[in-house]
């Protein structure tokens, strides 16, 4: 009876990306006005900013599942924490390709150390392949899901922190989108920006629980292997 | 013992420890004016005083990260780990102590480092040992607790410099602009987290 649950709630939110995706890219190509500033380009917008407010809800709810790790001494969050970081990262890189796209097609270079979240991004993404470095040299145990928690904690003191420290070291003018006033876009603009971050959310809920559900089967398929022998 | 009694013990022990062997503090010390030799060599002539002092920035990173790799050796061979532990302490007292024993290495390399610097170089001025100072705490409170999880891996002296770099752009950062209420808030934050963290990642060695 859960087994059924479970699998039809990876079926449904993978629906639910895939319809949602479809969506956004047909919002974003036919239905958003193009840019007066930037033209065609600017559309990859709305696919950069989700997929970063995205791999920030990853880690975020990476931390949240390590902090359950430390004070609750969940043992299954330990995995959980793994998968949300793990999916933070392939988001942060897809961050940091879209970024790097768009840097070339507005500014004409591939990199730009002006810009903010790019930065932030880079930091990010070396900190938490670091994370995968620190496990994977551990041996399985209370003592991995400790030493991995913790450093997932220190990532999400890390990302305001260093926001804060490029930010005072910042050159260049940066489009800043959300301000003290409220996004400032205009409705069809809005719209589309949820849609795909709506989108994007699910792709990551969809992604995380085939993930997850693939851990578990692992786990269990050990623990039966070692009843045989 | 009390706690104070507890850090001031175990930073002793370390310090001795380093006294007697000198192992640690002279390889820093070398380390570090080895690399500022590299850097005028590397650094183009007529390069201005901002060049080279980011340079002295990088340079005193990797020579913390020189003692704070050192800083568990004995623990890790010695099985010192293990004692630690059972000492009828809290455990938070052994980073602290740790902690402390790594600071007093790190400001006696950079007392030989920052004359070295300014005799090399363009001279240094207030703010910028202050900067030092502040991000000194950052370093040891941040890497003494990512040394104490690097011993526990199999990777080991490799695994250290990658967790640690990426929390230290922040300190470089700071320490480069001369932002002191920014270092400060720093050792604020990742010093009580670090503090509170540390039992967690000796508990189940």
């Amino acid at each position: 009876m859960r087994r059924t649950f479970v699998e039809n709630r990876v079926a449904a939110l993978g629906g639910l990306a895939v319809v949602l995706t479809a969506a956004a890219l047909a919002l974003i190509i036919f239905y958003v006005p193009n840019d007066a500033d930037q033209g065609f380009s600017q559309r990859i917008f709305y696919f950069h900013v989700p997929i970063a407010l995205t791999s920030y809800a990853c880690f975020g709810w990476g931390a949240w599942k390590a902090l359950r790790v430390l004070w609750k001494r969940d043992e299954h969050a330990d995995v959980e924490s793994y998968v949300a970081i793990h999916q933070g990262v392939v988001f942060g890189a897809l961050t940091l390709i879209t970024g790097s796209i768009w840097a070339r097609a507005s500014w004409g270079v591939w990199w730009s150390w002006g810009e903010n979240q790019l930065v932030l991004f880079l930091v990010l993404f070396l900190f938490y392949c670091a994370y995968f470095m620190l496990r994977f040299s551990l041996e399985p145990g209370r003592s991995r899901a400790n030493m991995s928690a913790v450093y997932a904690l220190f990532g999400v003191v890390l990302i305001p922190v260093s926001f804060l420290a490029i930010r005072l070291s910042q050159k260049f003018i940066h489009p800043v989108v959300f301000n003290a006033h409220g996004p400032q876009m205009s409705g069809s603009q809005f719209l589309t920006f949820c849609v795909s971050l709506a989108a994007m959310l699910s792709l990551f809920a969809a992604l995380y629980h085939v993930e997850l559900a693939g851990k578990r089967l692992d786990s269990h398929l050990r623990e039966l292997r070692e009843l045989l022998t | 013992m009390t706690y104070v009694g507890d850090v001031a013990a175990l930073a002793r022990k370390d310090l001795l420890l380093e006294l007697r062997a000198k192992e640690t503090l002279p390889s820093m010390v070398l380390f570090v004016l080895a690399a500022l030799t590299i850097f005028h060599f590397a650094l183009p002539r007529g390069a201005g005083h901002h060049a080279a002092l980011g340079l002295l920035w990088a340079a005193l990173i990797f020579t913390a990260l020189l003692g704070l790799t050192r800083a568990f050796v004995a623990e890790r061979e010695q099985g010192m780990f293990d004692a630690l532990i059972l000492a009828p302490c809290d455990r938070s007292a052994i980073w602290l102590g740790k902690t402390i024993a790594v600071f007093a290495f790190l400001v006696c390399a950079e007392i030989v480092a920052l004359p070295a610097f300014a005799a090399f170089f363009s001279g240094i001025d207030g703010r910028t040992i202050a900067a030092v100072a502040l991000a000194d705490v950052g370093i040891c409170t941040v890497g003494t607790l990512f040394g104490a999880m690097a011993v526990a891996g199999r990777a080991r002296e490799l695994l250290l410099p990658l967790l640690f770099l990426p929390v230290a752009i922040p300190i470089v950062i700071g320490g480069v602009g001369g932002y002191l209420w920014f270092l400060a808030l720093y050792d604020a934050l990742f010093g009580v987290l670090a503090w509170a963290a540390f039992e967690y990642v000796v508990a189940e060695v």
